[in-house]
């Protein structure tokens, strides 16, 4: 009898104590092909968790992590995991695009908001009754698209070829590459696709080099990525080769080597936070996040990717403390409902990928001037080239 | 399609031919005198060029700590047969040593990984297979899967998610017929024909006949004097070794990362099936096949490549069934 007193008093302690906690629920790729995209992120999320980067006032936050090796049928199943284990008010993660499409279905049946650390702009568009839910940090590769087409018309090139991977990531910026090369006038020659596991993409190089392009651009993210560039370099072509921002780490420097120099590629203005000018609204954020990130983890070691979870921090943290002031945690499905409508309302958060001012039709926020800079491959370390503003 | 592009093709072609051809080699090696489908191999594959981009880096491999511990536990498992643990303890301290010299002797990286990833075939097929001396193919195929991520899951813990950039041991190209062909790529070629000239003559003397026989008929091969447990583990070393220097001859061609051996081993797989996985240089044409076939998708429908890769296993098995060329055993 008094063990079921005891047994209650403990419940009810339990339930005291647990109630004035947010809980965030975190799926990256820190193993599997998309490895150096994920570990920058898990890298910050340490340094988000130990309160580097400042946490909402009046509630304590839990952070759950999990890795998903970048697949995506892992990331659905941690997904699941998160919202109905660990009961968490927010789903921050799916580095890669593929992942983060399929964790889309998981998160609006469950009414959960979640915030994509991936590119594809088909995450967030068009914002439908499951996308209601979904919003996301990284440039799409719409916005990138553009710059790369603003940049390359501005060189004068006339005719551009694409090879890229086979899987959502490649599909989504053959796709957007294609829709603004046509809207600047730009010829699309020849597209190409190959698996980040290939051991040779002679036959796709060859295609291309066949058909002369002025420029070449490589849809592929993380270490693999160097294959085609090197493939290219070898069999002789001379034109301008571009890469898309998937490649902003030092792992693809190191592995590129000689192959990569000289690459043109759009990114976010964190990755030459300290070359630009010093009006640009990112510029200060980049810095203090660097200054951080290298304290922990090392001179050089810092990333656009781990940036990105960075600034879903920066919205999350206005977010939850707003979403405070409407509903109490422990009520769930009230408080899922009242972050998500928070981070839907978010306005003018500085980030370091540029200024985030999201809505009902626009689940990113960033404008295409102040969210890319045109970067090149210079002696083996990154070279602001242009900004667009 | 010119005629340049069509050499560039048939040269890629060829080359990425001779590794699944390799490993289509090790794979029929295995099949013949043990009925086990090594899946593992194309772990086996990439863990050498990866432990010598270790030493290259000044490190010393986990996978000198791995081999040295699998020979150790198998020097206790066999600690009753004489002088055989002594033997296999000595093995795995050289292996050590062989490690430690890697790290003081980087130039030497490419053969010290051969010597370091060799122990690890052996060695798995006296843990994993040789208990169980009365499985069925299909029983020794779902412990050849489980290895596999096993070896994979290692893979990654060693040696981390990124792919490693290889010295190439023949540097710059020759002009073949007029087409510039990567140095490299004629060295694998020529290993490709060097080991199945070399199985398949090894397989005519009386000691390779031995080999066989343990396969084809398990009691009979006791019966005549033929140690069958003896047989497997010669097959892993021989095979190994052939995968082995099949990786590090690849390499500096393709980089290397942990996850890019199973699709290796499943071309491999369907090259040594044209092969009816008992003959050497069917399995020789048929990875040159699957690397021509692969090269020329790659050209006309780089999208679907894989698939028109994989979708090749139907006509073969087609063929097979129906052609005469069969082994009758006993089962």
């Amino acid at each position: 009898m008094r063990k079921r007193w005891i047994g209650l008093a403990v419940l009810l302690l339990g339930a005291a104590l647990a109630q004035a906690e947010v809980r965030i629920g975190v799926t990256l790729s820190a193993t599997g092909p998309a490895a150096s995209l994920g570990i920058p992120e898990k890298n910050t999320l340490l340094l988000i968790e130990q309160g580097t980067f400042g946490l909402p006032k009046g509630v304590k936050v839990r952070f759950f992590v999990l890795d998903d090796g970048t697949d995506p049928t892992a990331a659905v199943k941690n997904t699941k995991k998160l919202i109905q284990e660990n009961r968490v008010h927010l789903i921050i993660g799916g580095t890669t695009s593929p992942n983060s499409l399929a964790m889309i279905d998981a998160v609006a049946e469950a009414k959960v908001p979640f915030i994509s650390l991936a590119a594809a702009k088909a995450i967030i568009y068009p914002v439908d009754a499951k996308r209601y839910w979904v919003f996301k940090t990284p440039q799409t590769d719409e916005l990138m698209s553009k710059a790369v087409v603003e940049d390359m018309v501005a060189r004068g090139i006339k005719t551009v070829a694409y090879l890229g991977f086979n899987t959502a990531y490649g599909e989504g910026w053959a796709k957007e590459f294609a829709k603004a090369a046509k809207a600047a006038g730009l010829q699309l020659v020849a597209s190409e696709r190959y698996s980040p596991k290939d051991t040779s993409v002679t036959g796709q190089v060859l295609k291309i080099l066949s058909k002369r392009p002025d420029a070449v651009l490589i849809g592929a993210a993380g270490t693999p990525a160097v294959l085609p560039q090197r493939t290219l370099v070898e069999k002789g072509y001379r034109g301008q080769i571009y890469q898309t921002h998937g490649v902003a780490n030092p792992a693809f420097l190191k592995v590129g080597g000689r192959f990569v120099e000289n690459t043109l590629l759009p990114a976010g203005p964190i990755l030459v936070a300290a070359q630009l000018p010093n009006a640009f609204p990112s510029k200060r954020p980049a810095l203090t996040y660097i200054a951080a990130y290298e304290a922990k983890y090392g001179v050089g070691s810092y990333s656009t990717f781990g940036g990105h979870a960075y600034d879903a921090w920066q919205i999350a943290k206005g977010a939850i403390e707003r979403a405070l002031k409407k509903a109490r945690p422990d009520d769930l499905a009230a408080f899922r409902k009242a972050l998500r409508d928070e981070i839907e309302a978010t306005h003018g958060v500085v980030g370091v990928h540029g200024v985030f001012t999201m809505g009902p039709t626009d689940h990113l926020g960033l404008k295409f001037n102040e969210a890319a800079v045109m970067v090149r491959v210079k002696n083996g370390n990154w070279v602001l080239e242009r900004t667009f503003r | 399609m010119d005629p340049t592009i069509f050499g560039f093709l048939l040269s890629d072609g060829l080359i990425s031919g001779a590794l699944y051809a390799l490993v289509a080699l090790s794979l029929v090696l295995v099949f013949a005198v043990t009925r086990v489908i090594l899946i593992p191999m194309g772990e086996w594959v990439m863990y050498a060029p990866l432990t010598q981009a270790g030493f290259l880096e000044g490190r010393l491999p986990a996978t000198v700590g791995l081999s040295a511990l699998l020979l150790l536990v198998w020097a206790v498992l066999d600690r009753r047969r004489g002088r055989a643990p002594w033997l296999l303890a000595g093995w795995a301290v050289g292996v050590g040593l062989l490690g430690l010299a890697g790290v003081r002797w980087p130039s030497l990286a490419g053969p010290i990984a051969f010597l370091v990833v060799l122990p690890l075939g052996p060695a798995s097929f006296r843990l994993f297979f040789e208990p169980l001396p009365q499985g069925s193919v299909l029983l020794y195929l779902i412990l050849a899967v489980g290895l596999h991520f096993v070896y994979k899951g290692l893979g990654l813990a060693f040696f981390g998610p990124d792919q490693f950039r290889l010295p190439a041991l023949w540097p710059g190209e020759l002009g073949v017929l007029g087409l510039p062909v990567p140095g490299q790529g004629v060295l694998l070629v020529a290993a490709a024909l060097l080991a199945m000239a070399g199985l398949f003559l090894f397989f005519t003397t009386l000691y390779g006949k031995a080999l066989r026989a343990a396969a084809v008929n398990r009691l009979g091969a006791r019966i005549s004097g033929i140690s069958v447990r003896e047989a497997g583990r010669v097959a892993f070393l021989l095979a190994t070794a052939v995968g082995a220097a099949a990786g590090l001859l690849a390499a500096p061609l393709t980089n290397a990362s942990y996850d890019m051996g199973f699709l290796l081993g499943l071309k491999g797989f369907v090259a040594a099936i044209l092969g009816g996985l008992v003959s050497y240089p069917l399995a020789v044409v048929g990875g040159g096949l699957v690397g021509l076939l692969e090269a020329f998708s790659s050209f006309y429908a780089s999208a679907y490549k894989e698939a028109i890769v994989f979708t090749l296993l139907l006509p073969i098995l087609a063929w097979r069934s129906l052609s005469a060329l069969t082994l009758e055993e006993e089962e």
